[in-house]
């Protein structure tokens, strides 16, 4: 992690110094160990030792936790036995991840496929067979490491450049590092201090990012327009809605750019015509009510809802924070658009990093793991683009996903198609904006539409009108989705491949795609509608494949989406317990794409199959073929990828415009 | 004897484990974490291993004893004894271990009973032939001899 040109005196001594304490890592690398085998124990110890690691060892993971939280800081990285007598190891890594937001390694001498499945889905960064060698053990501080690249991208990814400097060491010191990291967390720190802006242009290892944006997610505008309610829209301030939101890493800055777009949606819908003034209100009012069921639901209904809805992806992206600023079709501005995909990088990502990454950038809450968790499940690519297509059978959709929720809930059982993500991306809106999308947008029938937002993991029934395609005209030229098929009712069988009808028709006015029809007319003039198909396809890597292990097509897919200038946001290693990321990356902004390749998601080489599977399903039904079958080459060319990906929490890499 | 004579018996010793397949690659890693600081180290390890699988065959034997056999536990002890043989190298107690994890998935107790005796049987050769070797070993370093490394490529 060398940053490249140092700038300023002080910053390459600080680099210096660093250096030193750079080299000297991974050694002193706090370990511990947890296994009730005394024999085992002993050995790894030895072999960690060797490693000149610093290891404390416990035969019990009770006394294990107890010494993490007794000691929230005093440890790196994790290494626990699966089979224990007093907890269960996958437990224990939950509980490591929820509250220490460590690495965890899991080891076992059950090298069976659903033991190491198990693992990858509760989040461990790595799963070693035992016999452990000491090989394998040589390297485990490469997790900690990446597990801390991703939470400074998180970080930067929250942070806007714009802001001083002073915030940004305010925010580093919020993290928290364990020494090694610590100074690795310095010296960012302080070359973030020196020279912000242009240490972001530099790549270095830990930060890719060009220009940091806040990604408003889901669950980030849900936080924002609660605190924006509480004070009165009147009354909202930055400096207040930020306090009150509460969110580390998000500046007063990122809060008034957001506030300020959000004013100009407001403003639109009131200036729209009478049906959607009142659903403007509609859409203040019922904000509370929706957000809190919203809330209540865990990202995962959200998803489902933007899924299943098939959330007029042009509502959803209307309702978009990001696309407040749209307010006239091919407004085109570059800002909004960006948000927008960003929001949609961001939530692909999420999505992605579904995985049993319990940690959560920043911005969001444990929500947006499940988001991506129930989701997926019941996603297949087709599907997803079949959902597009018709809204129809939302409340079927909606039951499906929810039954996913519960195995899905916990902790990265990531198997939603880069489908799901994608449709949640097209359709926008972080869950929470669905529900009020519908009314307000539309304002026909869409009152309803709240109800299944309502509606919390469970089983909303969303029962999105699926006029919307052509009442969506109104607004924003929304390509007419036409007579939105019945969504197929999308049952829980993991990736389901239902033949979801594909509406041509949907391609209508847009580009040609089903997706594009999810985004504002601007955005879909703007937006090329070969660049959200390619995110489609390229996000539909079946998900449960992604949970799997360590072979990561995300190379292939990274290629692919920088090609088509979409990133699949970043994609951690399998060593890291982090959740996958994703991020759209623009096609000029190929330091995604490096950075989608050193991440480390999980993707199994299988999905190569599965993603000409659906690669033809897509193929089929999209216009786009050329895009397609350019994209389909590309996946299928996709040989076993060895990045090794972890879907840790959610990270947003570039996303730029 | 002569310490050369006893380096050398040791080193064929150690090497006839390997062959017999008594003693699998993780038994050189351990031996390769042994160093001064730690002389000990492989003796110790292995001391802890015996130590660990008296108490872990008697709960095995005990659990299949039992009228109904609760094949979870059974199955518990027996992932357990994989682990820590693997972990010490001792290969031929590791591979009946995974044989008797089929049966206990069959529920098959006929089976299963044989497994037990035969992981007991290779247990104890195990143990009889690495508490020779440490013999052999002692009495190489207390006339004031070196333990021979084992290459991996001479067997």
């Amino acid at each position: 992690m060398n940053q490249s040109g140092g700038k300023g005196s002080m910053l390459t001594s600080s680099r210096k110094s660093n250096e030193v304490v750079l080299d000297q890592f991974p050694a002193g690398l706090r370990v511990l160990v947890v296994d009730d085998d005394p024999t085992c124990l002993k050995i790894v110890e030895k072999m960690l030792r060797t490693c000149h690691y610093e290891v404390t060892t416990c035969n019990r993971a009770e006394s294990a936790l107890a010494s993490l939280q007794a000691n929230r800081n005093g440890f790196d990285i994790v290494i626990s036995d699966v089979h224990m007598p007093d907890m269960d190891g996958f437990k224990l890594l939950e509980r490591i991840g929820l509250e220490m937001d460590l690495p965890v390694i899991m080891m076992s001498a059950d090298d069976g496929k659903q033991v190491v499945m198990k693992g990858v889905t509760h989040g461990a960064c790595d799963y070693l067979i035992k016999p452990i060698r000491i090989e394998e053990l040589k390297n485990i501080w490469q997790h900690v490491v990446r597990k801390r690249k991703n939470e400074w991208k998180e970080l930067e990814q929250s942070v806007s450049i714009e802001d001083g400097g002073d915030r940004m060491q305010k925010q580093f010191e919020d993290v928290d590092y364990s020494s090694s990291a610590n100074e690795v967390g310095n010296w960012k720190s302080s070359k973030k201090r020196k020279d912000e802006e242009d240490e972001f242009e530099d790549k270095d290892d830990t930060s890719t990012l060009k220009k940091p944006r806040v990604v408003w997610s889901v669950e980030l505008h849900q936080q924002f327009v609660a605190a924006v309610n509480q004070l009165g829209i009147d009354k909202a301030v930055p400096k207040k809605i930020l306090e009150l939101m509460n969110v580390p890493g998000l500046t007063r800055e990122n809060v008034a750019s957001h506030l300020q777009k959000y004013r100009l949606y407001l403003r639109r819908l009131s200036g729209v015509p009478q049906h959607q003034g009142g659903i403007n209100a509609s859409f203040m009012g019922t904000q509370d009510a929706t957000f809190s069921p919203i809330s209540s639901l865990t990202g995962l209904d959200l998803r489902a809802l933007a899924v299943a809805g098939q959330l007029p992806a042009q509502r959803l992206s209307t309702l978009q924070a990001m696309n407040f600023a749209r307010s006239s079709p091919k407004s085109g501005q570059p800002v909004p658009m960006v948000d927008q995909r960003n929001v949609f990088s961001f939530n692909n990502s999420k999505f992605k990093t579904g995985e049993g990454q319990l940690q959560q950038p920043n911005l969001g809450s444990n929500n947006q793991m499940n988001l991506l968790h129930g989701i997926p499940t019941t996603m297949e690519p087709k599907q997803l683009a079949e959902l597009h297509q018709s809204f129809e059978n939302m409340s079927s959709m909606q039951a499906s996903v929810s039954p996913s929720n519960s195995p899905l809930m916990h902790r990265g059982s990531v198997r939603f198609p880069p489908n799901m993500s994608q449709t949640l991306m097209s359709n926008g809106l972080p869950g929470g904006l669905l529900p009020r999308c519908m009314p307000a947008e539309n304002g026909r029938g869409l009152g309803g539409y709240t109800n299944p937002v309502s509606q919390t993991t469970s089983s909303a029934s969303l029962t999105f009108p699926m006029n919307h395609g052509p009442e969506l005209s109104g607004s924003n030229s929304f390509p007419p989705l036409g007579s939105p098929p019945g969504i197929p009712s999308l049952t829980q069988k993991g990736p389901s491949k239902e033949d979801i009808p594909v509406n041509s028709d949907a391609k209508g006015s847009t580009t040609g795609g089903i997706l594009p029809g999810y985004y504002l007319p601007n955005d879909i003039q703007q937006f090329q509608s070969n660049d959200w198909e390619l995110q489609n396809v390229g996000l539909a890597f079946n998900s449960p494949q992604n949970t799997s292990s360590l072979t990561g097509n995300l190379e292939n897919a990274a290629p692919i989406f920088v090609q088509q200038g979409i990133s699949s946001g970043s994609m951690r290693n399998s060593s890291s317990g982090g959740g996958s990321k994703g991020s759209f990356v623009e096609g000029s902004h190929h330091q995604n794409l490096s950075s989608v390749v050193n991440s480390s998601v999980r993707i199994k080489s299988e999905t190569v199959a599965d993603t000409s599977y659906q690669n033809v399903l897509y193929t089929e039904h999209f216009g786009q073929e050329d895009l397609m079958s350019a994209l389909l080459k590309q996946q299928e060319g996709i040989g076993p990828v060895n990045p090794e990906f972890d879907l840790d929490g959610y990270s947003v890499d570039n996303i730029h415009v | 004897m002569e310490l050369g004579l006893m380096q050398r018996r040791l080193e064929d010793y150690t090497k006839s484990l390997f062959m017999e397949g008594l003693l699998d690659a993780q038994f050189l890693q351990l031996q390769q974490l042994q160093d001064e600081s730690n002389p000990g180290f492989v003796g110790e390890v292995v001391s802890l291993f015996f130590d660990d699988s008296e108490k872990l065959l008697n709960e095995l034997t005990s659990a299949m004893d039992q009228q109904i056999v609760d094949f979870r536990k059974v199955d518990s002890y027996v992932h357990q004894f994989k682990g820590s043989s693997s972990s010490i190298g001792a290969q031929r107690i590791k591979n009946v271990c995974i044989l008797f994890r089929n049966y206990i998935e069959e529920q098959n107790i006929e089976a299963c009973l044989r497994c037990l005796q035969q992981v007991k049987q290779e247990y104890y050769h195990v143990k009889s032939k690495l508490e020779t070797l440490f013999r052999l070993e002692q009495q190489v370093l207390a006339a004031g001899g070196s333990i021979p490394a084992i290459e991996v490529t001479s067997f």
